[in-house]
């Protein structure tokens, strides 16, 4: 009399729409991960404890950088396109022939290089009007960008054989790059809280 | 040929739909790996400005984001540049107060490493972002990221 029965089976045929259904909910909350930007990193605000450095820079040091409210962008007192931004701000931070208006360089000791000779001073000063379109700041903040990107790159492809983006982060050989390519972006203090000068 | 032709059955088996489910699931797991939850509902317009040297983001759980640009609905709040903070035009005084917030959000080995990514709309004026740059140099929050599209060389210029 016992028969040993199967079990039914479950029907898996609404599977598919509950699947349809997670999938639309995932569809319409969610977003692509899009933001992407340019990383920068403020000077701290200045106070008692840590006032401003009226620090002297020597004027063959800088560079300085200057957009208007219409948009106009002065580099190192001449009016300038942007296309030509990079090609001047690398000049600038490497010095490749020790000119006397370009950055002075210190003899730095650095890993895998030995002693290189480094434009360790330099700053390049960046100021905007008011009524400058964040566009606008934003393209040249991308130009300076590029500028060392460009020259890290160069000298990990000739050092290393690869390119420097793809030197993990703490490698030491990206160290070694960023000592002798140190970033140095001044975006001045405007000018009701402090000096132009950081 | 006649007599193979009558082999043919006549009807068409049907398609089986099991395996269905398996592939919906993948397009499933797909976009649950690939998207994140939408931040707050914007109400302001943004629209990024193009930039070459574009880093991405990498831990989204350090970053608050600012967003300044005109309302969206230019019809009902006007045409002035507003700063959105979570879902709401603010004053530029009350960064501080936003900042501190997200901090105790925070976990407290995070707290600071937390990265500002201020979205701007490319017609904005820089002065407004100044005034965020002051504020938030007044609540410490010193790592900033200007957020930008991957674009061009070419786009980026037309942006002058």
């Amino acid at each position: 009399m016992l028969r040993r029965r199967e079990p039914p089976e479950i029907n898996a045929g609404s599977m598919a729409d509950i699947a349809f259904q997670l999938l639309l909910f995932f569809l319409i909350a969610t977003t692509f991960n899009t933001d992407m930007g340019i990383l920068r990193k403020l000077p701290p605000m200045p106070d008692e404890e840590n006032p401003l450095q009226q620090e002297t820079v020597k004027e063959r040091n800088v560079f300085t950088v200057l957009v208007n409210y219409s948009n106009q962008l002065q580099v190192e007192g001449r009016l300038t396109d942007i296309r030509e931004l990079r090609g001047k701000a690398m000049e600038f931070i490497e010095n490749p022939d020790n000119d006397a208006d370009l950055p002075e360089k210190v003899m730095v000791e650095v890993p895998f290089f030995g002693q290189v000779p480094v434009t360790k001073h330099h700053v390049i000063s960046l100021q905007n009007d008011r009524g400058t379109s964040y566009g606008t700041y934003i393209a040249v903040q991308n130009e300076l960008t590029a500028a060392y990107a460009e020259l890290r790159n160069r000298l990990s492809l000739e050092r290393f054989n690869v390119s420097f983006n793809e030197l993990a982060t703490g490698d030491p050989r990206r160290e070694a790059i960023e000592t002798i390519y140190p970033v140095i972006i001044s975006e001045a203090e405007p000018k009701d809280i402090g000096g132009t000068e950081e | 040929m006649i007599s193979f032709r009558e082999k043919v059955p006549k009807k068409v088996p049907g398609l089986s739909t099991a395996s269905l489910p398996d592939i919906i699931f993948m397009l499933l797991f797909f976009f649950m790996i690939s998207t994140t939850i939408r931040e707050n509902p914007m109400i302001v317009r943004v629209r990024p400005p193009s930039a070459t040297e574009v880093q991405k983001m990498e831990k989204k759980s350090l970053v608050s984001y600012i967003y300044v640009g005109k309302p969206g609905n230019e019809a009902r709040f006007g045409t002035v540049t507003r700063i959105q903070l979570n879902d709401a035009f603010q004053p530029v005084e009350n960064i501080g107060e936003f900042i501190s917030k997200e901090r105790e959000d925070m976990v407290e080995s995070d707290r600071n490493r937390l990265i500002v990514s201020i979205k701007a709309d490319k017609d904005v004026e820089m002065g407004i972002i100044t005034d965020i740059k002051q504020e938030l140099r007044k609540a410490e929050a010193l790592i900033i990221n200007y957020s930008a599209a991957q674009g061009t060389r070419e786009a980026v210029f037309d942006n002058f």
